[in-house]
């Protein structure tokens, strides 16, 4: 992973967890952000990423097939050693220090200092679509938030970004997190953003 | 129906959200239960969502009579077994069914046709709700006319209820041979297409755009083992619905566990070989020729 500061010669080269959930939305939007991609579905496909995407999808199904196939040690190691990562809604509960009214047995990645209760915005018929101010952004981001999960505590991370006074957008070194969809958006300043961070320019 | 809360900028209940649901249900797997217990089966194998029902299509197609809503008590429980989203179904074109499911909560309506049909020319409008929909079909004309409805998803229909996978294949191939057809016409061409499969124009001018369907595309009825699973992602679905293949398979937590993981590797074989090794029985099945014409639930809806 290169740390320099200066635009890289070669495109990054950004793998995104390729289990379920909307894993293609983001392959498409980052290589749009001209970055190379790669699906994860191995440990061994985690070799020589310079940055990670934890899309959206159901965090428990995600946890289970990550446990399943033998990629969740991995994968905390990786981020553990300073991969720069992103993750979105489901991405966001799997980064978390701790979920509330998670599975028992769940147990994610544990990267990021935030603390966030699955679903805490509600069922379906409570999602929602919400303009955002996102810090570095000139203008507002169309968010999308499906069955989101609710910031309850950042810790020590920063907030990028606020819906009705609960962080929803965070960034701790170089870890990323949202609560709403930029991979539905249309969007793809956020995803610039992260391209930064895993450049790094965008450190904090 | 899309709404302001007034608080703020907040929009609840537009197609974004609505077709966005099932975006992130994509290369995940949607399983019948009929109890909290099997819920917890189904979430504890890796489902992405489950579909609460009192009878899976199977034990409807052996019971016959009418086939209703679910008891909105049963449905209670299962929201409250899991964590994963939870489906219920309303027969075709009713109506205060789907207010009861919705009012309930749940997370997506199945206006499905392994319930008895309850309006024969209509089908409900699905524009005015905020829960999404998901809608069966059997060729493309019928995936535009239930989007055209308002469904922000949609699933091939197969023969739920005969774990045989033949009509489901038949289902995928005919909208997917349709999309292909698109490819070659003229704008004019179009409008005559447009009329011979019934579909509106625009929405039609939009899959020849696209190249598929403008919403997430599941296949349903008659998936029984991993491998039935991963053939149907592997000809382009984004999902699997799986009914009676969980629960009338001899070990239902080992298959369901399979199908899933199935469902995610289904381009490796090797992968497909260890996790179909010792699942047990996959539930009996049924042939196509052995079921009576009147009982093909397929033709249900139009």
């Amino acid at each position: 992973m290169s740390l320099s500061p200066d635009p890289m010669p070669a495109p990054p080269l950004i793998g995104v967890l390729a289990l379920q959930g909307a894993f293609r939305e983001h392959l498409r939007a980052l290589a749009s952000c001209g970055a190379e991609v790669r699906a994860v579905r191995a440990p061994a496909d985690l070799a020589g990423l310079d940055g990670l995407v934890i899309p959206g999808g159901e965090s428990t199904t995600m946890q289970i097939l990550l446990e399943r196939v033998g990629l969740m040690d991995a994968l905390r190691d990786a981020v553990g050693r300073g991969l720069p990562t992103l993750g979105t809604c489901a991405g966001m509960i799997l980064l978390a220090r701790d979920v509330t009214d998670g599975r028992a047995d769940q147990r994610g990645l544990a990267a990021l200092d935030i603390v966030v209760q699955r679903n805490g915005y509600g069922r379906q018929v409570d999602s929602f679509e919400a303009e955002l101010q996102v810090e570095g952004l000139d203008s507002r981001f169309p968010g999308v938030f499906i069955r989101a999960p609710l910031v309850l505590e950042a810790g020590s991370a920063d907030v990028l970004a606020e819906h009705e006074g609960r962080p929803v957008a965070v960034r701790q070194g170089r870890i990323m997190a949202l609560s709403f969809h930029p991979e539905l958006s249309g969007d793809l300043r956020l995803h610039r953003e992260f391209l930064k961070l895993v450049q790094g320019g965008g450190k904090s | 129906m899309a709404a302001s809360n007034g608080r703020s900028n907040v929009l609840k209940g537009g197609f974004k959200v609505k077709a966005g649901h099932a975006e992130m249900l994509k290369g995940g797997v949607i399983m019948d239960v009929v109890n909290a217990e099997h819920a917890r089966i189904a979430e504890d194998a890796g489902a992405c969502a489950v579909m609460a029902l009192e009878r899976v299509p199977a034990d409807i197609r052996r019971d016959g009579g009418v086939a209703r809503m679910s008891d909105p008590a049963l449905i209670r429980s299962i929201m409250a077994a899991v964590t994963i989203p939870v489906m219920a179904k309303c027969r075709i074109g009713h109506t205060v069914e789907a207010q009861v499911l919705q009012a309930l909560g749940v997370d997506y309506i199945d206006e499905s046709e392994v319930l008895t049909p309850a309006d024969d020319e209509n089908h409900i409008d699905k524009h005015a709700f905020t829960v999404p929909f998901v809608c069966g079909c059997r060729d493309l004309g019928e995936a535009l006319r239930r989007i055209a409805e308002g469904a922000a998803m949609i699933r091939t229909k197969g023969e739920a209820g005969t774990g045989n996978i033949v009509e489901a294949k038949r289902h995928l191939s005919a909208v997917a041979a349709q999309i292909r057809h698109l490819a070659g016409l003229n704008p004019a061409e179009m409008v005559h297409e447009a009329k011979l499969i019934g579909a509106p124009v625009d929405l039609l001018r939009q899959v020849q755009e696209l190249g598929r369907l403008p919403v997430v595309t599941f296949v349903a009825g008659g998936i029984a083992t991993p491998a039935d699973a991963a053939w149907m992602m592997e000809l382009g679905a984004d999902g699997v619905f799986v009914g009676s293949g969980i629960f009338k398979a001899e070990d239902p937590a080992r298959t369901a566990k399979a199908i899933v993981t199935a469902t995610t590797y289904h381009d490796d074989p090797e992968k497909l070989a260890d996790i179909s090794a010792g699942l047990g029985e996959p539930m009996r099945g049924l042939e196509m020729a052995s079921i009576p014409r009147e009982e093909l639930l397929a033709g249900r809806g139009w």
